[in-house]
């Protein structure tokens, strides 16, 4: 019970990391996965290739690979190195809220295409017929009725990033699963460890799965 | 470059291919076990006596709801107390390492099989009850009913669900490196530390693993067209 106990503040201080690469990849992923389904639609072959590469290549891969090429991978050129990008680069930190954003705005971006695509036609044209811009119809008709569409099956999303912010701990981020493995290696209650660890995630993942509830009965239909 | 990926010796193509070998391995066996394990829980969900239903509902709900890499964790440092244990109950009274191996697919396994549970489920209440109801009036026999009628349509209705859950499975295979087994990830960590060339063995990781879950794709979708022949669609 006192290991338990003495162990209480570096779990708590890894479920900070945790929160942390979950909201800041979340909230730049989002963003991203906007202009990924936008160019994933667009008209242009320039812009849609590209975003159907990208799709393709983050979401065929493991997200581990993605992680160490950023981490490990971009050291290796010169370039990199001497270029500005490199104090973002050396840490770890960042490392791993680029390869989380990355993959995250390639699976959102694929489930905000289906999105946008549900919005029916209809709609966009009497917006059209009332004079709106692009940028405005998008933001005012598309965009919120595309968002309403796919917050369940982004709510799976974000749950999926929860635990996918735990391969951090393999370029050494102390965060909530490399906290409870640090503790448990060094104490004779190594399961208790990974328990509480588990009930942390799994009180974050209610917490989201309530939210998406929550947002989804305040966006439904009146009526 | 070139004769740093090469086969021999010299050369990191043949690591990297055991390496392949080795991924394959472990997540074939874990999907194996993913697919038994899923259809127990399915089973068990569906139509088990009520402390079955609620082990069951624990189940899917803890191992889809933590991360895969908590799984192999505690399966790494709990695991050989465990089978000790019950090996304990049979009156083996030794001591008992899991191997890395072993670790490594039972805990892909475990989480493979949580999220096969909820596809299968799905699948069998996605099957018209009506035919159920005809193949009892028939006189089928439970096993009878299960071969010949339902589980070939939940067969169809899963595996799309079910080539998600093979891709999730492989990707987690990438986890197990944690554990130091030597499958693909490991191989290149070894190689990327031994030549300081990590950008290009991550990168042909990588490579390797996009030509892995593209070809079981295509292998997924050529399954679907065969469960779905004898089926009428609606063409446009």
């Amino acid at each position: 019970m006192d290991m338990i106990l003495s162990s209480l503040p570096s779990l708590a201080s890894g479920a900070w990391l945790t929160l942390q690469l979950v909201a800041l990849s979340l909230a730049l992923g989002l963003l991203l996965s906007v202009g990924v389904a936008l160019a994933r639609l667009s008209g242009s072959v320039l812009l849609r290739a590209p975003a159907v590469a990208f799709i393709f290549l983050f979401r065929s891969t493991p997200l581990l690979v993605q992680i160490f090429l950023i981490f490990y991978g971009a050291g290796q050129f010169v370039a990199v190195r001497d270029s500005f990008l490199w104090p973002v680069l050396r840490e770890p930190y960042w490392c791993a809220i680029i390869a989380l954003t990355l993959n995250n705005a390639a699976y959102t971006g694929e489930i905000l295409r289906g999105g946008i695509q549900a919005v029916s036609f209809g709609q966009i044209e009497a917006a059209r017929a009332l004079g709106m811009h692009r940028l405005l119809l998008f933001r005012r008709i598309v965009l919120p009725q595309a968002f309403r569409q796919i917050l369940p099956a982004y709510g799976n999303e974000m749950i999926q990033m929860v635990q996918a912010t735990s391969l951090a701990s393999t370029i050494t981020l102390m965060e909530l699963t490399g906290a409870a493995r640090a503790v448990a290696s060094r104490s004779f209650q190594p399961v208790e460890m990974f328990v509480i660890a588990g009930l942390f995630y799994l009180a974050m993942n209610f917490a989201i799965a309530q939210a998406v509830r929550w947002g989804e009965k305040r966006l439904a239909h009146a009526g | 470059m070139l004769d740093l990926l090469s086969y021999g010796a010299t050369g990191w193509g043949d690591e990297l291919l055991q390496g392949a070998g080795m991924t394959l391995l472990v997540a074939v066996l874990a999907y194996l076990i993913g697919l038994g394990a899923g259809c127990l829980t399915a089973a068990a969900k569906l139509s088990g006596p009520l402390p079955l239903r609620w082990l069951a509902a624990t189940y899917t709900t803890v191992v889809r709801g933590v991360p895969a890499l908590l799984v192999i964790w505690l399966l790494f440092y709990g695991g050989s107390g465990l089978v000790g244990w019950m090996a304990g109950l049979f009156g083996y009274g030794g001591r008992v390492e899991l191997s890395a191996f072993a670790v490594g697919v039972a805990s892909v396994g475990l989480v493979s099989g949580a999220y096969a549970a909820e596809v299968i489920r799905g699948a069998v209440q996605a099957v018209p009850k009506g035919q159920l109801e005809a193949a009892r009036a028939l006189g089928m026999h439970r096993l009878l009913i299960l071969r010949r009628i339902l589980a070939p349509q939940a067969l169809r209705y899963a595996l799309p669900g079910l080539g998600n859950v093979w891709q999730m499975t492989l990707k987690d295979t990438t986890l197990v490196s944690v554990v130091s087994l030597a499958e693909l990830m490991r191989q290149a960590y070894v190689a990327s530390g031994t030549t300081r060339q990590p950008f290009l063995f991550y990168l042909v990781a990588a490579l390797i693993y996009l030509v892995i879950t593209t070809l079981s794709e295509t292998g997924f979708r050529a399954l679907s067209r065969r469960a779905d022949r004898g089926v009428r669609r609606a063409t446009a």
